[in-house]
């Protein structure tokens, strides 16, 4: 198995941490796992994305450009990665401030709205784990316990109270994301 | 520490290059750090305040005012013979480059890390490898060498800072790790070294003789210069540093070979750029071109030999770097004429994908044969 991910949006949703619990939660099940964050600008207020492998085997490049799975959170993202995602894959988007839609028909397209969820239930600080949510529901990567050690593992220990807030945000996710036909 | 020791031998960890390089740091016995912040590589010094380790091993963490004043005090630690070590990127390794000079003709053993960023002048933040050239061909003023390291994963950058430290005491000379932005902002797991403790000053005194740890009444002034006005002396020292370099030449070089063994094509690659053309290796095998990789892990010294072997090998070399092409040099001047060397680069911080190295490879090398 080995999975290539992209995931893109503005700095503040939550992008990086959302790649970082990916990556330790591939490290719970044995998993290669590499972690490739956009350090430069883009985190100063630009979009910022993060590449994240899961992999059976050692992973050669952790520098890609052209991915299983891309999640984007805004437009410029989207029309950055859009044109990257592999024939057969995967692109999940957040319909929150989009104009312009995904346009290919030789990928998988799906939205949540997790950030409209969010805001109305004032959940804005679990908004990533929604859309992992989304992503574990359609490409069950990683299995739930093992996001919950992962996360475990990554915070320190002051902040494990919020675990199970994370896993409801998870759940959530899964039942809001839907397929774009 | 003993009580972690045994707990932390095994455990696998997802941390980032320049965490791996400062617990390392630490649990090498490392003695003194001396640094001054720049991206990419500023979690090195944030990770080494952040551990404390002045309150666990005594070992010191210094920002120093500037890039020029922690490379002198690592300069005055090692007179001590303590394991000190600095980090920078580019442009702050510039900043360095006098020190280091004066740190190899000295004779003492420290450990620089350089994360390159693109240059030249202050540049970008993003990765590059465009210090080849400053890293193996001087840098600084004078005919010196530094041993230098090219690690290429996470766990590299925690065991080459281990081994850079055994190397620069083993010689008595300045050892460097070379990575980049990629390698040092990365995450990837990786199993830390185990502790060893520092060195006790009597234990300096037996290892180091040379170290000038204050002078006991029965022994002669041990003096560290790099200084000789007599122009026979200075050739002395020369002949001596030259002799040295090619004692590194002749045991410490290291490599890694990649799908090489029926290998008609041969990528070279260093770093992160060794990284991607592995995978652009497996896609070229996957389309039947017989495809290898020899990833050099040394730069200084260099697998001069290995290549010149792959020479009567492989129908062309292509080399691969995120430069203009500094490397490939050092290539040409391996095969001596024997095979084809091309080049594909990209630079200023853009790291080159696994496609556009296989259709450089396409183009360059095999369309030819």
């Amino acid at each position: 198995m080995k999975e290539e991910i992209i995931i893109a949006g503005f700095g503040g949703q939550g992008v990086l941490s959302m790649g970082k619990i990916l990556a330790y939660s591939g490290l719970m099940q044995g998993q290669e796992v590499s972690w490739m964050p956009s350090y430069g600008p883009e985190q100063r207020g630009g979009t910022a994305n993060v590449t994240v492998i899961l992999s059976d085997e050692r992973i050669s490049s952790p520098v890609l450009n052209s991915y299983d799975t891309a999640i984007v959170l805004n437009q410029p993202s989207l029309e950055k990665f859009e044109s990257k995602v592999k024939p057969g894959g995967t692109l999940i988007f957040d319909g929150n401030g989009f104009h312009k839609f995904p346009t290919r028909t030789d990928i998988n397209i799906y939205r949540i709205d997790a950030t409209e969820y969010a805001y109305a239930n004032d959940t804005t600080k679990t908004l990533n784990m929604i859309i992992l949510g989304g992503l574990l529901k359609i490409r069950p990567i990683v299995l739930i316990e093992n996001v919950l050690k992962g996360l475990k593992k990554s915070l320190p220990s002051r902040h494990h109270h919020l675990i199970p807030m994370n896993e409801k945000a998870i759940q959530i996710g899964m039942s809001l994301i839907r397929k774009v036909e | 520490m003993s009580n972690s020791k045994k707990t932390d031998k095994e455990e696998v960890r997802l941390m980032k290059g320049n965490e791996a390089i400062a617990h390392a740091a630490i649990r090498c016995g490392c003695d003194g750090y001396f640094g001054y912040p720049i991206t990419p590589q500023s979690e090195i010094m944030e990770t080494l305040m952040e551990q404390e380790p002045w309150n666990t091993t005594g070992m010191v963490v210094l920002q120093a005012e500037s890039e020029t004043s922690s490379i002198n005090m690592v300069y005055g630690a090692a007179c001590c013979g303590k394991k000190s070590m600095t980090s920078s990127s580019s442009p702050g390794v510039s900043l360095m480059q006098e020190g280091i000079s004066y740190i190899a003709c000295a004779e003492l053993p420290c450990v620089i890390v350089n994360v390159m960023r693109g240059g030249p002048g202050l540049g970008t933040i993003q990765p590059s490898q465009a210090d080849y050239y400053q890293s193996v061909k001087g840098g600084g003023h004078g005919d010196y060498k530094l041993i230098t390291l090219a690690p290429a994963s996470v766990q590299e950058m925690a065991d080459h800072t281990v081994l850079a430290f055994e190397l620069a005491f083993k010689y008595c000379t300045p050892a460097l790790i070379l990575a980049d932005g990629v390698i040092g902002q990365m995450m990837e797991k990786v199993i830390l070294p185990p502790f060893q403790p520092r060195l006790t000053e009597d234990e300096i005194r037996k290892n180091t003789p040379w170290a000038t740890l204050g002078k006991p009444a029965n022994r002669k002034p041990n003096i560290i210069t790099s200084l000789s006005l007599e122009a026979e002396e200075m050739e002395a020292i020369n002949l001596r540093l030259q002799a040295k370099y090619r004692e590194i030449e002749k045991n410490e070089v290291m490599f890694e070979e990649f799908s090489c063994e029926d290998a008609e094509y041969l990528v070279v690659a260093f770093g992160t750029s060794a990284r991607v053309c592995q995978k652009a290796v497996e896609m070229a095998r996957s389309e039947g071109i017989k495809a290898g990789l020899l990833r050099p892990i040394t730069l200084f010294p260099f697998p001069t030999i290995a290549l010149s072997n792959y020479a009567d090998k492989v129908k062309g070399m292509l080399t691969v770097e995120m430069n203009a092409g500094q490397m490939v040099d050092d290539v040409r001047l391996a095969v001596n004429g024997r095979v084809p060397v091309e080049f594909y680069g990209r630079m200023g911080g853009i790291v080159p994908a696994p496609d556009e190295v296989l259709e450089a490879l396409k183009t360059k090398i095999v369309k030819n044969n």
